[in-house]
């Protein structure tokens, strides 16, 4: 592994990478988080012009939108594209590229290790560079910012695990005012050619992450002991979920729930007016819309196991439910009893595509 | 005078093994409870593991799955596959907090009447310990 090391600012050191590509030729398109500078919002962009990169934030601790899902809709691509992801959406993208919702054909992957993404609430209020300042601190003295989502906070894959190239971020005290980007694969190498001052032959240094995890570590432990009110059980769900609107927000925001028409959607489980009046008859009552804990549960079953705990459902979700929270802990247990990680390896089968004639003989009885 | 307790136990059985294994044990006059009520699939692999939350959540006291003996579907891997998609309700469920010991799946062959019998019987009692499914109950759902 290599590494090269500029004298300035990482995102301005990360953008002069993007810069060098582009105008190279290397690539032809850089897919990355921008701020708009007529509307202050952020976006994810796909730029083709060198002058276009003058808007791109590739580093800011900001997820829109999923963007290992978005690079689904032009990946394959059928020319080299430099994608910059956050270390969670790479993972997504890789989970959705085994499902054949993408390809890592012709993309050179730029990732960093995070410090988590602040909640949308706090991004649709506005970010001032006073804020992003305030959050960099964090992040480059290893520490966890506290507007950060819920799931980030408990994170601890926040090293990327398959980037061509990792920006040092976490725990990197110097990273405002240097850059530090490592070269992971021949590809990256390949690419940076030509670009900056020559690479130093390093490995990654984990003693700048092991800080962060740590601390991860004892608010993952935090915020599983708070899930479904610390107890679980059938009240304990409803309640977790009893607020739910129906609007399945949750899950048309999921990297890796990617069906066009979800089963939960469609007529398979529609209810008819016989259903109703039995209920009504063994009941009384009837909460409608119907339905809400087969959708949340059935929604597990399909893909928790591949969860990556990105968070964007809890923030997108109007009733505040903590729904990643509950899923990021329900599929690390699934992904668990197939010794599965999500996104770790794009050669690793879906656990439910493959099986062995030997196994779980304990769930049989 | 208190009702007896008798559970609702929808059973899906594959009908080149376990279905036919059912009917067995019937012909053979072995007893098992009325509880079992059996829905006919074609291998047990055609059961969505969403139909098992769907039975527990609209009031099943109990879900019993039964299929192949492994190396002996009739689609040659689809017990497999059952197994896998059965697992990862049942560690929902344990995660859940919810009742797993609801759920149960067997392999029981077309010449294994008396093992239906046994496993129907066994079940069943286990289902009238637990008591009633909750969900029969909540509005919510
Ligand atoms: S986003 Fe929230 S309200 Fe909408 S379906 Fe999901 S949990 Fe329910
Ligand atoms: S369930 Fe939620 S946290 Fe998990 S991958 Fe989907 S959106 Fe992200
Ligand atoms: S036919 Fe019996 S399990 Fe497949």
């Amino acid at each position: 592994m290599s590494r090269i090391d500029l004298q300035k600012a990482s995102s301005k050191g990360l953008k002069e990478l993007l810069g060098h590509l582009l105008g190279s030729g290397k690539v032809s398109a850089v897919f990355s988080l921008r701020k708009d500078p007529e509307t202050g919002s952020y976006d994810l962009g796909l730029i083709t012009e060198e002058a276009g990169l003058e808007t791109v934030k590739p580093l800011a601790p900001v997820m829109i939108a999923n963007a290992g899902q978005v690079l689904s809709s032009f990946a394959p691509s059928a020319e080299p594209i430099a994608v910059v992801l956050k270390p969670c959406e790479l993972r997504a993208f890789i989970e959705r590229a085994k499902r054949e919702q993408g390809s890592l054909e012709n993309i050179l992957t730029i990732s960093m290790t995070c410090g988590g993404v602040l909640t949308l609430d706090r991004v649709v209020s506005g970010l001032d560079s006073d804020k992003i300042g305030d959050y960099e601190n964090h992040c480059f003295a290893g520490d966890i910012h506290s507007e950060t989502r819920e799931t980030c906070k408990a994170c601890e894959y926040f090293v990327p695990m398959n980037a061509d190239i990792t920006v040092s971020m976490v725990g990197q005290k110097d990273a405002g005012t240097k850059c530090h980007i490592y070269l992971n694969t021949d590809l990256a190498k390949e690419m940076a050619k030509g670009f900056g001052p020559d690479p130093v032959e390093e490995d990654f240094d984990n003693s700048l992450v092991e800080g962060l995890a740590s601390k991860r570590a004892a608010e993952k432990e935090k915020l599983y002991g708070a899930v479904m009110s610390g107890k679980g059980g059938l009240d304990a769900v409803i309640d977790t979920f009893g607020k739910c609107l129906g609007c399945h927000g949750c899950s048309r925001v999921c990297p890796i729930c990617y069906c066009m028409i979800c089963d939960f959607e469609s007529r398979n489980f529609d209810n008819d007016m016989p259903y109703f009046e039995k209920e009504l008859e063994q009941k009384g009552a009837l909460r409608l819309p119907p339905d809400t804990m087969f959708f949340h549960i059935g929604r597990m079953i399909h893909m928790s196991f591949s969860c990556v705990g990105c968070g964007q459902c809890s923030d997108v979700c109007p009733a505040d439910i903590p729904v990643a929270s509950v899923f990021k802990k329900v599929g690390e247990e699934t992904a668990a009893i197939f010794e599965y990680v999500p996104g770790r390896d794009i050669e690793e089968a879906i656990p439910v595509m493959v099986f062995k004639e030997e196994e779980f003989t304990e769930f049989i009885d | 005078m208190e009702k007896t307790f008798v559970p609702r136990i929808t059973s899906f059985l594959c009908t080149w093994c376990s279905y036919t294994g059912a009917d067995l044990a019937g012909t053979g006059r072995m007893q098992y409870p009325t509880a079992i009520i059996p829905i006919k699939v074609m291998c047990s692999s055609r059961v969505d593991p969403v139909f098992i939350l769907k039975a527990y959540l609209k009031g099943s006291d109990g879900v019993f799955l039964g299929g192949c003996h492994p190396g002996d579907c009739h689609y040659e891997v689809g017990n497999y596959h059952t197994r896998r998609r059965f697992a990862i309700v049942k560690k929902i469920f344990e995660s859940l907090g919810l009742e797993a010991e609801r759920l149960r799946l067997s392999w029981i062959s077309a010449s294994e009447g008396p093992k239906f019998a046994r496993v129907a019987n066994e079940f069943t009692e286990k289902i009238i310990e637990m008591g009633e499914n909750e969900a029969k109950k909540k509005i919510f759902l």
